[in-house]
């Protein structure tokens, strides 16, 4: 459903991505794991289509599509869905009527009908039920005020209102207390259908008990420098980034051509 | 010489500014011309040209009086505007206007207020392309209309109907000749016409608007409303609005105004008065949406307008509600004269300035009666060269014990080449009273219109939301007919600003 092949970026002249291979299929779940600063937010902000950041190199398709081709609005519409690892606020605007804006949106790229306010407050009901946020919420304006473990439910509620292809998650897990966690993890997991993929990138093991990945990859530098299954998760918790950095650096130190 | 860009990042630059800069590049749909027969005075302005008037008006001899003495108090008056700059105080730009090359008087030949059959049937065609229909088996249900078409009020709607509970609604020209003792005792009562300089000019060739007047103890049935249109070229607009409620009363009245697109600049100078006795309370709307000119600043209404309203009696309220969207200067500050003891002002405003538009807007609150309260809302929009000024005088004096004040003042910035300024004058003579002010400045953000599209919404549809949202206080204030509309013209007046 999504293949990333030798994907480069930059921001204000500075490269981030320094060669990205990614391929997802189908109902898969990948994690992402990797030093602060090592280019994950990067990653999705590209995969979403912020213009902040330029591609300079290397192809993405989403399925059997050109992914960096589309409209950031299209991109949401075909179902690629960002939960932000900083959400946005925006004063005045009521979450609910936010929400179903987007939700009609989807939906009618879907080719669905749009829902009207009767049956979406059923709907928003029900999803707020799933990630235990009171329905006091709806009426407040977009994150405005809210906690940061407030913004990371919203955001999940977003994503369950969505029902997103390819949803991904930015520390989503990130200042969440446990039961948040959990809840958080019901949200990705009750998406997840043979169909419904997902990408979590955290900087915890702890996440992955809940949400079981079928790959772990570690982004350093720019570049997915190991990939390994569940497992992977558990070494990086006891030992850190370093050994992988002195295993990447020698093994580029052989390969590297004279001169170069 | 400029040296290359140090990144060559095509899309990433153009997205940001660019993007957006066309949000501004709004369509107006107003724009177009009516062809109509007119009857029409030739360019200038002497005593001659206010003689004419009154004439075509049918005035009585005091009324042409206090034409001419407002004409010769103009004269000597000084055009503020064209001062030299550190004496100037509105930060509002253009060449100097001759008055000699404008018309003031413009009438379309058919017209009838006593049947519409007599009205030129283009005009009415007009009215129903504005969204304002005045055949009776069209007509908006719950708001009465008064329609003025340059110089003349051409209709009023459900006249007869509130004439049944005793208040008047009609044209101005109309009520000096049915309630000349209404409108004589009342005229430049809160507005002298001396006030300032196009209150002057105003109140020597003031043409039409309405007058309103709502008996002691009745709440009117519906919601009054005035629609100006300028239509000729090279005319100027000179209205004139009277509004009186007597004791107890109350009345919400609301203005809309469009005109034809054209490159050169035209003149609006109104004045509006309004008159709330004891207990009576005035809710008074605008959307002011007058060609605002093109991109690169040609064409457009000057629109120098002067409101204000006097709450005469105790516990009275005067509540202004502004959305301008229009114009290529705007300068206008809808104020309140707070006599009554406990008596409150409210001026709620959303001002957008985009294009090459500048508007210096704001109010004056002027607290004389005790225990008076007044409210100030003001959401300034700038987008692309737009520049937005708040000013606003809050003036506590000697009498006005225990009264209060609070201001909020709001700018939002689209782009970066657009400007927001805000000059707050507080004065207090007072010790027991306070005066609260609230100011701030926030840019719309790139991060909230990707937030927006990422979850589905297009760029123009995220804006429309956002600006919308940062002006929800204020537009909850207008009454409901006109809420929906005035939400689509702020997404209609950025529109293209974000592509
Ligand atoms: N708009 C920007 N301008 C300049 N530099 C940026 C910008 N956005 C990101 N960067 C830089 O790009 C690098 C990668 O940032 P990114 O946010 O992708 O890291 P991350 O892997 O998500 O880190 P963390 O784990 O701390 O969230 C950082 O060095 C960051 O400072
Ligand atoms: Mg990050």
């Amino acid at each position: 459903m999504l293949k990333i092949t030798n994907l480069h970026a930059t921001v204000e002249g500075t490269e981030i991505l320094k060669g990205i291979n990614l391929e997802v299929a189908p109902g898969e779940i990948h994690a992402i794991m990797g030093p602060n600063g090592s280019g994950k937010s990067t990653l999705a902000q590209v995969l979403a289509g912020h213009d902040a950041f330029t591609v300079t190199e290397g192809t993405v398709r989403y399925e059997n599509e050109d992914l960096l081709d589309m409209a950031p609005e299209d991109r949401a519409r075909k179902g690629v869905f960002l939960a932000f690892q900083y959400p946005v606020e925006i004063p005045g605007v009521n979450s609910a009527y936010f929400l179903r804006t987007g939700l009609n949106e989807v939906r009618k790229a879907r080719g669905e009908e749009e829902i009207d306010a009767y049956d979406f407050l059923a709907l928003i009901r029900a999803k707020m039920a799933l990630v235990e946020m009171d329905e006091s919420f709806l009426k407040r304006s977009v994150n405005e005020g809210f906690s940061g473990g407030e913004k990371k439910r919203h955001e999940v509620l977003q994503m369950a209102v969505l029902e997103p292809r390819l949803a991904i998650l930015d520390e989503t897990d990130s200042g969440l207390d446990i039961d948040a966690l959990r809840v958080v993890a019901n949200g990705v997991n009750q998406l997840h259908t043979p169909q419904n993929s997902a990408i979590v990138v955290t900087h915890y093991q702890r996440l992955l008990e809940y949400i079981v990945p079928d790959y772990v990859h570690v982004l350093m530098g720019g570049r997915i420098v190991r990939s390994g299954g569940k497992e992977l998760a558990l070494q990086l918790e006891d030992r850190g980034y370093d050994w992988i950095r002195e295993e990447t650096a020698a093994a580029a130190a052989t390969t590297q051509p004279a001169g170069a | 010489m400029t040296e290359p860009a140090a990144t060559p990042a095509p899309e990433a630059a153009l997205s940001d500014t660019e993007v957006l800069e066309q949000f501004a590049q709004r369509d107006y749909k107003e724009g177009f011309y009516t062809d109509v027969e007119s009857d029409s005075a030739p360019p200038g302005l002497s005593e001659e040209t206010i003689a004419f008037i009154s004439k075509k008006k049918q005035e009585p001899a005091w009324l042409l009086e206090w034409r001419l003495k407002a004409y010769h108090t103009w004269l000597k008056m000084e055009d503020p505007t064209q001062r030299p700059a550190p004496e100037q105080w509105a930060m509002v730009h253009y060449p100097k206007i001759d008055y000699q090359a404008i018309s003031y008087f413009s009438a379309p030949k058919k017209v009838s207020l006593d049947s519409l059959d007599q009205v030129d049937p283009e005009i009415l065609a007009t009215y129903n392309k504005l969204g304002i229909p005045l055949e009776e088996q069209k007509m908006l249900s719950g708001v009465a209309v008064d329609a003025v078409f340059d110089s003349v009020s051409v209709a009023t709607t459900f006249k007869d109907k509130l004439a049944e509970v005793g208040i008047i609604f009609g044209s101005f020209s109309d009520a000096v000749k049915q309630h000349p003792e209404l409108v004589r005792k009342y005229l430049g009562s809160v507005v002298p016409t001396g006030d300032n300089y196009y209150a002057a000019l105003n109140s020597a060739v003031f043409t039409d608007g309405s007058f309103v007047y709502i008996p002691e103890g009745v709440r009117c049935p519906m919601e009054l409303s005035t629609y100006f249109r300028i239509n000729a070229a090279n005319t100027g607009q000179f209205e004139r609005t009277l509004i009186v409620a007597d004791k107890g009363s109350y009345v919400s009245y609301l203005e809309g105004c469009t005109a034809p697109m054209r490159d050169e600049n035209q003149l609006h100078a109104a004045v509006v008065e309004l008159v709330a006795l004891e207990d009576a309370k005035i809710k008074y709307s605008t959307i002011q949406n007058w060609y605002p000119g093109n991109k690169e600043g040609v064409g457009g209404i000057y629109n120098f307008v002067t409101k204000r309203g006097a709450c005469r009696g105790d516990r009275s309220k005067i509540s202004w509600t502004q959305v301008e969207t229009g114009s290529a200067i705007t300068w206008k500050y809808p104020s309140c004269i707070l006599q009554g003891d406990d008596s409150v002002g409210e001026f709620y405003s959303v001002a957008v300035t985009s294009g090459r538009q500048q508007a210096d807007t704001g109010t004056k609150m002027i607290h004389l009666g005790r225990n008076t309260k007044s409210t100030v809302i003001s959401k300034g929009i700038s987008a692309m060269n737009g520049q937005n000024v708040y000013r606003g005088a809050v003036q506590m004096q000697k009498r006005a014990t225990g009264s209060r004040n609070f201001t909020q003042c709001d700018s939002m910035l689209i782009g970066d080449q657009c400007g927001a300024h805000t000059f707050p004058y507080i004065t207090v003579r007072n010790p027991s009273s306070t005066v609260e002010h609230e100011a701030s400045t926030s840019k719309i953000g790139e991060d909230q219109i990707f937030y927006c599209n990422q979850r589905g919404l297009s760029t123009e549809d995220a804006v429309s939301m956002i600006v919308n949202g940062f002006c929800k206080e204020v537009l909850k204030e207008l009454p409901m007919e006109f809420a929906v509309e005035a939400t689509k013209l702020l997404g209609i007046s950025l529109e293209g600003s974000v592509g």
